[in-house]
């Protein structure tokens, strides 16, 4: 029973994993065939390097994951604050519209931004689609993230803390920035991250609100797999892919260690193990 | 003292991101509705609602539905057993088996299904390895089958890890009591384990479902664009660009929400003895 289960296992992920593991091999592939690896090159990574338009959908992909996570944090922590401090009645709906946009399937997150600024637009004569209609896009649906992710921070906090803060005579912005912050920033700093990498990520909702010469990497892939397909595009994904991998790997590293460092019952284990260490040293001298 | 101010004040930071929720979440949404009820000139009609309804989009609302259906249970056979099987695991491989499913979520879904079609393509990997061994190449794309593996290969972790969560926490004395008290693994796995694990299944329905039956990339990508679903009618019509398309679009946008919120609340009268998963 136990062998099967681990063989279902392995054989699940191979599977989940097969497709991808392909395509990279593929991008080596010299001739462009796509059942036959016959001389390995490095001639698409070359063509990827040489073309400046996926540059600059990195750099606008950059720029937007960067700002729309910084504002989304800001706010969705601030929001954090002041929901947790709202009267009960009030909590849950104010929590209920902020999720809308995690409930959503992102198509109709999508179409109800485009239908907003398009009327924004049409009645301010403005365009209706720009760099700036992206990154409100963007911070809307990375807000529910961050709030998420620092409410339970709050939660846990000891109330006292602010209080004593108050009472030894902080203004209430000195008392959030020196005490509040520091116990609330593991949940401030996920949140950002999580926002971060779903910017990253986004495809339909950058895709209905940019502009037309406006491209982020994601957006640039669906144009290129709408034309006829060069292997550039699986050299572009493996790239990204083996990012996200070392970035996911550094990241569960950090954070195994920083857990270690942080649990009690670990550092409760560990000295528990060196009382043990040091017992059984004195015994030895007896 | 904090405790002595009006819950107003207390709340002030909440201001911005509130207004933020107004003007961003709560008015699009309006605008969604506006749209889906007036023509090109403003006027209020029902003409897109039903249009929606005429007999070409009704067939492909049903399409969508069959689909992402069809896909929400083909994850969940295979994700249950797999959760259990992560359970039995030691704790190091556990952690391991669940980062190496997580880290396929991370991928652009359109790299995931893009290297999924190479794998299918006419030409591709597997038809090669069948021309070989002397078979006919199979038509993989542009079917029906396709775009459902498609929907599984993308969403099958979302199925797994709310599952796989709710069951490490399940007490394993509860399934040692019930198997003293003479119940065969069958029977612990109905009487006892699927009950405690239905918020993780409903979760996972969910985070299935949804992004099933709103897609439009693996629908088209898989099938050049010939099988269409609600997803892909919604992107064409926007991406017109033009006010009556805007219409139509709203329309199925709306459509298509409210048959995401009848089914969310379909699933959840499932979980209620469990005390549920709200929406």
């Amino acid at each position: 029973m136990k062998t099967l289960s681990r063989v279902y296992t392995c054989l699940i992920i191979l599977l989940l994993y097969a497709p991808i593991l392909v395509m990279i091999a593929l991008s080596f592939n010299g001739t462009g065939s796509i059942s036959q690896m016959d001389n390995i090159s490095l001639k698409w990574y070359k063509e990827l390097f040489s073309n400046s338009k996926v540059g600059e959908a990195l750099r606008n992909t950059l720029i937007l994951a960067v700002t729309s996570s910084l504002i989304a944090t800001v706010l969705g922590t601030a929001a954090a604050v002041g929901i947790s401090r709202m009267h009960k009645a009030w909590r849950s709906p104010v929590l209920t519209v902020t999720n809308i946009p995690m409930m959503n399937p992102d198509i109709v997150t999508a179409v109800s931004m485009l239908m907003f600024f398009v009327f924004v637009s049409s009645v301010l004569g403005t365009a209706s689609r720009s760099f700036y209609t992206v990154l409100i896009a963007h911070v809307t649906f990375n807000l529910p993230y961050v709030v998420l992710s620092v409410m339970p921070k709050i939660r846990q906090m000891d109330k006292n803390l602010p209080e004593a803060a108050r009472d030894l005579g902080c203004t209430p912005l000195q008392s959030f920035f020196l005490v509040e912050l520091p116990a609330i920033l593991p949940g401030v700093l996920s949140g950002m991250l999580m926002a971060f990498t779903l910017s990253l990520d986004d495809f339909i909702i950058t895709q209905f609100t940019k502009g037309e010469g406006f491209y982020t990497l994601p957006t640039y892939i669906y144009a290129m797999t709408k034309k006829r397909v060069t292997p550039d595009v699986y050299a572009l994904s493996s790239l990204i892919f083996v990012v996200i991998l070392i970035l996911m790997l550094a990241s569960n590293i950090i954070q195994a260690r920083m857990e270690a460092k942080n649990d009690p019952l670990a550092q409760k284990k560990k000295s528990r193990q060196n009382r043990k260490k040091v017992m059984q040293k004195e015994e030895g001298r007896a | 003292m904090t405790k002595n101010k009006s819950p107003l004040l207390r709340s002030i930071a909440a201001a911005p991101h509130l207004l933020w929720c107004v003007l961003f979440i709560l008015a699009p949404m309006a605008f969604v509705a506006y749209y889906a009820f007036t023509d090109k000139d403003g006027a209020f009609t029902l003409d897109n609602i039903n249009s929606v309804f005429s007999s070409a989009y009704l067939k492909i609302l049903e399409r969508s539905v069959l689909f992402a259906l069809a896909a929400t249970v083909i994850c969940l056979l295979i994700a249950y057993p797999l959760a259990m099987a992560i359970t039995k695991m030691k704790s190091r491989n556990q952690s391991t088996a669940i980062m190496l499913l997580m880290l396929p979520m991370w991928i652009n879904l359109l790299i995931r299904t893009y290297s999924l079609k190479l794998l299918l393509e006419s030409n591709g990997i597997i038809n090669s390895l069948i021309t070989r061994l002397g078979g006919e190449p199979i038509r993989f794309l542009d079917s029906e089958f396709s775009i459902i593996l498609g929907m599984v290969y993308n969403f099958l972790p979302y199925m797994v890890l709310p599952i796989y969560s709710v069951l490490v926490k399940i007490d394993k004395r509860l399934i040692e009591a019930a198997q003293d008290l003479g119940c065969n693994s069958l029977k612990v796995l109905w009487k006892v384990t699927l009950p405690l694990s239905i918020s993780g299944v409903i979760s996972g329905i969910t985070m299935v479902f949804v992004p099933s039956i709103s897609t439009f990339f693996i629908s088209k990508s898989l099938s050049d664009g010939r099988i269409k679903l609600i997803g892909d009618i919604i992107e064409y019509q926007i991406g017109m660009h033009n006010v009556a398309a805007y219409n139509i679009g709203a329309a199925l946008s709306f459509v298509l929400m409210a048959l995401i919120v009848v089914s969310l609340i379909i699933t959840n009268k499932f979980g209620d003895e469990d005390g549920g998963v709200l929406v």
